[in-house]
């Protein structure tokens, strides 16, 4: 119990950091990509520069468009934080650190995700711009089309783990990770991945050429903060769900055929070091993926995921059901 | 057992205490001089044209309704996964064709093109 | 500790039934009822069908509401008038209707227990994911594939009404 609250501060306390660390390894990342400096004067490196950000959004003013839904508008930005947050609360870290144990977690999971659809449409509704409205409007249809294969492709885990709880889920990739049972369905967890936390290739929600900023045109000072605040936890966050469904959560390759026996210390420290260093490793392919591929066309992502990914699911659901059956018929 | 959703309920607090503490900071420090150039809704520095909720496309409709069939398909997928491997043969055999209707109807979805955005663009 | 959390629960999910019905703006009125049906899954939760409470949320909450929202949204419906604005004797009757199945309802539940029934340790186990799962493809096996069939042509439905003829629909 004491253990769960631990888990629960010192994981809200990490999420909002490597939020702010995001930030800043993305503006550092596309620098090196493209052959310049990036912010390097806050602090050793720049590593300030989120504090500098986060101070320079609160001194700013706040503006609320006439004629907008004043409420809406100012509770749309909290939605995303609150979502980011909840989702916390079931990611294993390691052996039995999570923090809290609950029966359908994966289940719970989706039910997050499915909410997390409010913040971007009702802004867009709320800011009475025809930008932030056609923002809000492609980001809602995205993300829930984008539900369909991401909730497939985590189906197909509950095939191999048997149960709906993610600690399960976590254990059952002690040898074999799911990415190399079920390859497929990784990619498709992964690219839908990228679409429900609306970064490039799926970023035409904020298309900046088009739509000016999006829903969040007309959200400025810390309101805006939220959204952007928001995007880095939830790039956080699927980086930790990709790595927890198809990258062996904490486990190294294999880790079930040679692993000797740990002390409950050195096993701890070692699953959490393996758990941050994944998720470190696909932060940094949402980083890369954004300053290195162009964007969708809204009718090229409407027909990647509903002609596309989602048969795919299907398909790939069914044949690793049918597969698993026969296996297990065969041992009998 | 039910114990297990305090640290859920606290995690929901501790987001919506941040968010209130944020906003709440940005309006006491920042500046508010408003008026009603600046409360105009941004269109590229023109005065704004006409209201901002038109009518938009009903393919967007479309598509949460198809959403909402769907999902309910991957919803009903989830209890079976779980068991399927203690359940009869007649259990899996009526989920895939429990999958198979549904997948027409995905597939008569797409021949109709209904989500296909990009038609309905080239024809206006 | 679960009576509190019932109380809180279900002030919740009346205060947002009745926030639903008396506010203005269609907007925060449906707002309000995905406060309602979130206060309901902690409801379902508390009588632990969790299975139930999950997919109240995913569905109704995640699925349902996105679509109610998108039609308040883009048909752009102006504010309803309030119920209060003109009195009507439709509306008392409507009101002695209300009150006559409220009372009955009522009259037919407080017999039976106390606010929260006593929760026996198989009771904790059908609401499980994996229980629903074993009745729904034994005993209930019928009544799952009809749900395709009636959830294809749901699909079929919704393409006639919306009239979907490729290539001739204008775009606003």
């Amino acid at each position: 119990m004491t253990l769960s609250y631990i888990v629960l501060g010192v994981s809200t306390f990490m999420l909002l950091n490597s939020a702010a660390l995001a930030v800043y390894a993305e503006r550092r990342v596309a620098a090196f990509i493209q052959n310049r400096y990036g912010p390097n004067r806050v602090g050793p490196l720049g590593l300030l520069q989120p504090i500098a950000d986060v101070l320079k959004l609160i001194l700013k003013e706040d503006v609320t468009p006439q004629e907008g839904f004043k409420f809406i508008h100012t509770i749309a930005p909290v939605i995303p934080v609150t979502t980011a947050l909840m989702t916390v609360a079931v990611i294993p870290f390691g052996d039995g650190l999570v923090v809290t144990e609950i029966n359908a977690s994966i289940l719970y999971l989706l039910a997050i995700a499915s909410l997390g659809v409010y913040g971007v449409t009702l802004a867009g509704w709320s800011s009475n711009s025809k930008y932030s409205l056609l923002g809000g409007l492609r980001a809602s249809a995205q993300m829930i089309s984008y539900e369909l294969p991401l909730g497939m492709a985590v189906a197909s885990c509950v095939l191999f783990a048997g149960s709906l709880n993610i600690t399960d889920v976590a254990a059952s990739q002690e040898v074999w990770w799911n990415v190399i049972r079920n390859p497929i369905g990784a990619v498709i967890f992964i690219i839908a991945a990228f679409a429900e936390s609306n970064r490039t290739p799926f970023d035409l929600v904020e298309a900046e050429q088009e739509l000016v900023g999006g829903f969040h045109t007309e959200y400025s000072s810390m309101k805006f903060g939220m959204f952007f605040l928001a995007e880095y936890m939830h790039v956080v966050i699927n980086s930790m769900l990709i790595t927890t469904f198809f990258f062996g959560s904490y486990h190294l390759p294999f880790a079930g055929l040679w692993l000797p026996e740990l002390t409950t210390t050195q096993k701890m420290i070692l699953d959490v070091s393996v758990f941050v260093g994944k998720t470190g490793f696909f932060m940094f392919l949402f980083i890369w993926v954004r300053w290195t591929i162009g964007r969708f066309k809204f009718d090229q992502v409407m027909n990647l995921g509903w002609a596309k990914l989602l048969p795919l699911s299907i398909a790939n659901f069914l044949i690793i059901a049918i597969v698993l059956y026969v296996l297990n018929m065969m041992n009998v | 057992m039910l114990s297990n959703y305090i640290p859920i309920l606290l995690l929901t607090a501790i987001a919506f205490t941040l968010a209130i503490i944020l906003m709440t900071l940005s309006r006491v420090l920042g500046p508010y001089r408003p008026n009603k150039i600046k409360l105009q809704p941004y269109e590229s520095g023109m005065d704004p044209v006409g209201a901002a909720r038109e009518r938009y496309s009903i393919s967007y409709y479309l598509v949460a309704m198809e959403f909402i069939v769907f999902d309910l398909e991957v919803i009903f997928l989830y209890p079976w996964a779980v068991r399927f491997l203690d359940l009869s043969f007649t259990a899996f055999v009526s989920m895939i064709i429990f999958i198979t209707i549904l997948f027409l109807g995905l597939i008569y979805t797409l021949k109709k093109g209904t989500l296909d955005f990009s038609k309905q663009q080239t024809s206006n | 500790m679960e009576i509190y959390a019932f109380i809180v629960l279900s002030v919740l999910a009346i205060g947002s039934a009745l926030g639903m019905i008396l506010n203005k703006n269609t907007v925060n009125s449906a707002l309000f009822l995905v406060l309602h049906l979130i206060s309901l899954a902690g409801i379902y939760l508390l009588l632990k069908a969790q299975f139930l409470a999950i997919v109240q949320i995913i569905v109704y909450a995640g699925a349902i509401m996105v679509l109610f929202l998108f039609v308040i949204m883009l048909l752009n419906v102006a504010d309803e008038p309030s119920l209060f604005d003109r009195f009507r004797v439709g509306y008392f009757l409507a009101f002695l209707l209300g009150v006559a199945v409220l009372g009955q309802i009522v009259y037919s539940v407080a017999g039976v227990a106390g606010i929260l029934p006593q929760i026996s340790p198989e009771m904790e186990r059908i609401g499980t994911v994996e229980a629903v799962g074993d009745v729904l493809f034994t005993e209930y096996l019928m009544p799952f594939e009809m749900t395709a069939i009636l959830l294809t042509a749901a699909v079929v439905g919704a393409l006639m009404v919306a009239q979907f003829k490729s290539g001739k629909v204008s775009r606003a």
